[in-house]
């Protein structure tokens, strides 16, 4: 945070005479405050919008939500409008704008968690708490301004909500859908949740009281304690395993217990890819990448070293971007490698950044992740202090350093340029293309940006060398995939094969089929934004052509499981709520057709599933309209799962 | 740049953009969310046509032109989306008073009333209008979220930044920051945003009480260009007039000076007029005698 990006002040001659009367923030929120402020000099804070996120994320930890007074504050030191300052702070599902409990409980109510016994769970906190803060009873709705939260400047026990310390929502998915079902307390995650576990932990949190769980802050010294396996204490370590000859290469290290030391990846070959690129140079680096047909693999599916080229064709200063904003429903590889193999993420990046003459990254991890953040930025520090990153790394005639970045609860930051607007300390809303992010990307700047699994790929492809690499997989899917298995299975966990390895081979060999003997129905392949596959579907093999070519897509590599126990239209309806919740409400076709779409999956479950003319012929027109005309990805595949049911 | 749009061959300074090299061409292509005087938004996707070789639809008030680029503005499938847009912008706002809407509602053959029959679900509460200054009302139940009232606040004209949009999805809003009455916003009433309004959301206070009371009547008013009495600048005034008394004031797009845009003054400093400088200061919304002291 102590590095102030080359970047606009958009703050300047903002008429903030106003803020000037407000009073000063209570001395918790000032603290917060001071811990933000702190690395950055008073004078160079003004246009640093940057630091907005941050801020908020600040304050929300220090007492449960963000306060007008405090929100001023900010915008003072900052030279942010408030209404631009609010509108950022009531995007993000993980603020909140009005006084409530210190701390919320997030129970994923998500596919995964779904069908391992969320709703249990939830009975168990209706019954203990009341009801939800937000959920499907409010069709979602996170609740509009009230008129409480500004007669309280300060909330606190001015507001009938804000009098239990302990609340609780329910959650889209939490990346934990290997230890479902789950829920998030704060800065901490609780997997493999029993009502008995739920219970001993809501102790906790009302014994905690003011003002942080017994873990502290991620910021401040608990972030170096040693991390255990798993991450959170009481939480099973990741399950893993790998099939063909090929693996283990990404999930290497992880699948011996992880190296989330510098001493420890060194020891397992650490950096010896960035020595090979170094010894290759810039040009030749990426020569390797674009031989071994390495693509995205967030999603989009893009030839990375296409990226690469483009911004280093740009001038300078160019920046690299690792996308740790993982959200999809049933999607939790990168949160396994940025907890046990941080240091891989960090090479490739390096790597990436080496080839392409980039001075700066940024890593954007989600905010549901704590102990994915606690680790990479840990390895970050430790890559610093030892000279790994910074100036003149390594030797070199060159310099580059990390900056992690936390989310705040938004799906749609994933999307690259809502990332980077996220960052910027801005809505998290997509911007039009082009201009590319290679072109005009993160503070306006040409920015390679790639998704976590893709840059740990560097490191073998760089230390194997591309034409090894790109000889695994198929004609049009090079190299290995991480896949996520969770739902209706016996061994849910994360695993890596070759791409062509079919579908059933992966649930059935590595993930043990579906428990108990029963038959699979359905798999909802590449998350939220994928599509079902059928029985008969599932010799498929897993590839970006093969999936194509019946409709559906690798998307992130994510396989939730539903056997014949499962009601395939409440999943529907969970997908379609989703998307509702998450759409961030720029474009039309989106904000109101997930909305409609929504509606449209409840008026179907009412006639029992049956999709008659008039709702087909709605559905269609919804469909069509939102993959055509919305702006970004989030809005165009929101239909492709339920189409994949409607045309069942 | 030569591109085709509908066969036609057309050429296009590079930076503009296919809806404005459309126009040169007599090709029609509909707008919401587009205003002349604000940067491309991009919002509210009625704009879109077909571009040879892209996945999607792109908005034409957005997209620049491309050396050889290959449009299409009448297919079916740019019809069937742009109908879907209003269909949808209809079935989630009131739009009766957005004449432009209604006219293309009609024009494309949409029916908002197909997703009346999903909506058994709790709608969003409907929140009424906001009542709380003597200049200009809000009505979110009006609004359909193009954004441009936030830019006019912005840095695009008036640079205020009193409103934003908050929320996010279907529940997003413009929001002067915690719900916060304008008056005690960064607000400087210059009425810009209610300018660019496109569905009466926001509408001057006169029009409004008006209205509710079934006084507004179009086919009564005349329309008087003026100049603005009040300082050097000098800005061209439109009063628009009904029976012989001002009820409200606007200023021509096409002004090079204003572009539509008029401060405080201009904009709401007329009362006067009707009240007669006998009136007691007192009397008089603060923000006029504000203007009072001014003049
Ligand atoms: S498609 Fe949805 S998420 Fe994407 S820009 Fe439009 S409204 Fe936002
Ligand atoms: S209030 Fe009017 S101008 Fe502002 S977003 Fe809504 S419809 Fe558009
Ligand atoms: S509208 Fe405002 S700026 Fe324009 S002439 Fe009148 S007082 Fe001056
Ligand atoms: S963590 Fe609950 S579904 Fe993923
Ligand atoms: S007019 Fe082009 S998107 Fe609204």
């Amino acid at each position: 945070m102590s590095q102030g990006p080359v970047a606009p002040a958009p703050g300047r001659g903002v008429d903030l005479s106003r803020l000037e009367r407000m009073p000063d923030p209570e001395p918790d929120e000032a603290v917060a405050l001071q811990e933000v402020w702190r690395e950055v000099a008073p004078e160079s804070r003004r246009g640093r919008r940057d630091l907005l996120l941050p801020a908020l994320q600040a304050l929300q930890r220090a007492r449960g939500w963000v306060s007008y007074p405090a929100l001023a504050a900010v915008c003072r030191e900052l030279g942010v409008p408030l209404a631009d300052a609010y509108g950022v702070a009531a995007f993000y599902a993980l603020l909140r704008t009005e006084p409530g409990p210190r701390h919320i409980v997030h129970l994923c109510d998500d596919v995964a968690c779904m069908r391992r016994g969320a709703d249990r769970l939830a009975a168990r906190l209706r019954e203990r708490l009341g009801p939800p803060l937000h959920g499907p009873e409010h069709g979602g709705l996170r609740g509009l301004p009230g008129s409480a939260r500004l007669s309280g400047a300060h909330g606190d026990g001015a507001s009938p909500g804000a009098a239990a310390s302990v609340g609780w929502a329910f959650s889209p998915c939490l990346g934990q859908c290997d230890r479902a079902p789950a829920a998030l307390a704060g800065d901490e995650v609780w997997g493999e949740l029993t009502p008995e576990g739920l219970e001993a932990g809501l102790r906790d949190l009302e014994a905690a009281g003011h003002p942080e769980g017994a873990r502290g802050e991620p910021d401040g010294a608990a972030a170096e304690a040693p991390l255990l396996a798993g991450g959170s204490p009481g939480v099973p370590g990741p399950r893993a395993g790998c099939m063909g000859e090929a693996t283990p290469l990404l999930l290497e290290r992880v699948l011996s217990g992880g190296a989330t030391t510098l001493d420890a990846y060194l020891a397992r070959g650490g950096y010896q890819a960035l020595r090979r690129a170094r010894e290759l140079g810039p040009g030749g680096a990426m020569a390797e990448v674009e031989r071994a047909r390495l693509l995205g693999r967030g999603g989009a599916a893009f030839p990375s070293s296409r990226k690469w080229a483009a911004v280093a064709r740009e001038p300078g200063p160019r920046y690299v971007v690792c996308n740790a904003d993982e959200s999809e429903p049933g999607t939790f590889k990168d949160r396994v490698l940025l907890e046990l193999d941080p240091f891989a993420v960090l090479e490739g990046m390096t790597i990436a950044a080496f080839a392409t003459g980039a001075e700066r990254g940024w890593i954007y991890v989600r905010g549901e992740y704590p102990d994915a953040y606690r680790s990479i930025r840990r390895a970050v520090e430790e890559a610093r202090a030892r000279g790994y990153l910074g100036h003149h790394l390594l030797g070199a005639d060159w310099s580059f350093d990390v900056e992690v970045r936390r989310g705040a609860g938004a799906y749609v930051c994933g999307e690259e340029t809502a990332l980077f607007n996220s960052i910027e300390g801005l809505r998290g809303e997509p911007r039009a293309r082009p201009p590319f992010p290679t072109q005009r990307g993160l503070f306006g700047r040409p920015t390679v940006i790639h998704n976590v699994e893709t840059l740990a790929s560097v490191v073998p492809i760089l230390l194997r060398g591309g034409k090894w690499y790109g000889a695994l997989g198929t004609a049009r899917s090079a190299g290995t995939k991480l896949v996520s298995v969770s739902g209706d299975v016996a061994v849910p966990g994360l695993y890596e094969v070759p791409f062509g390895t079919p579908i059933r081979a992966i649930l059935e060999e590595l993930a043990g089929g579906a428990p108990g003997g029963r038959r699979i129905q359905a798999v909802l392949c590449g998350g939220a934004a994928g599509t079902f596959l059928f029985p008969e579907e599932l010799d498929t093999p897993l590839a970006f052509e093969t999936l194509q070519a019946i409709g559906g897509t690798v998307g992130s590599g994510a396989l939730v499981v539903l056997d014949e126990t499962a009601d395939l239209w409440e999943v529907a309806e969970r997908i379609a709520r989703f998307f509702k919740e998450e759409s961030c409400g720029q474009c039309v076709p989106c904000r109101v057709g997930t909305r409609r779409q929504w509606e449209l999956v409840r008026a179907i479950r009412r006639q029992g599933g049956r999709v008659d003319g008039a709702l087909r012929a709605l559905f269609d027109d919804l469909a069509r309209v939102m993959r055509d005309s919305s702006i970004c990805g989030l809005g165009q595949l929101a239909p492709n799962a339920l189409a994949s049911l409607v045309r069942r | 740049m030569r591109l085709t749009i509908d066969g036609h061959p057309v050429e296009g300074p590079p930076g503009s953009t296919i809806l404005e090299a459309a126009r040169s061409v007599g090709v029609p292509i509909p707008t919401v969310c587009y205003h002349e005087t604000l940067e491309p938004i991009g919002a509210c996707r009625v704009c879109v046509v077909e571009v040879e070789g892209a996945r999607t639809l792109v908005p034409a008030c957005q997209r620049r032109v491309e050396e050889g680029m290959v449009v299409r503005t009448d297919t079916e499938r740019v019809r069937a989306n742009r109908r879907m847009v209003v269909e949808l912008l209809e079935s989630s706002a009131d739009t009766r008073l957005a004449p432009e809407i209604g006219r293309l509602a009609s024009e494309l053959g949409a029916d908002p009333g197909r997703w009346a029959s999903l909506q058994h679900e709790k709608p969003l509460p409907a929140r009424g209008p906001k009542l709380d200054n003597e200049l200009y009302v809000r009505e979110p139940d009006r609004c359909i979220l193009c954004y441009r009232c936030v830019k006019a606040c912005g840095e695009q004209v008036q640079n205020t930044f009193a409103i934003a949009v908050a929320g996010r999805g279907y529940e997003a809003r413009i929001d002067p920051g915690f719900d916060l009455p304008l008056p005690d916003s960064a607000c400087v009433f210059c009425g810009n945003c209610v300018a660019v309004c496109p569905t009466e959301a926001l509408t001057f206070r006169t029009q409004w009480e008006m209205r509710r009371d079934g006084a507004w009547d179009e086919s009564r008013q005349r329309t008087v260009t003026t100049v603005c009495p009040y300082c050097g600048v000098g800005c061209q005034l439109q009063l628009t007039v009904q029976d012989n008394r001002i009820v409200k004031v606007t200023a021509p797009v096409d002004d090079p000076t204003t572009r539509g845009y008029l401060c405080i003054k201009g904009r709401f400093g007329w009362q006067y007029v009707h009240a007669g400088l006998q009136t007691a200061p007192e009397a008089l919304p603060k923000a006029q005698t504000d203007a009072r002291r001014t003049a």
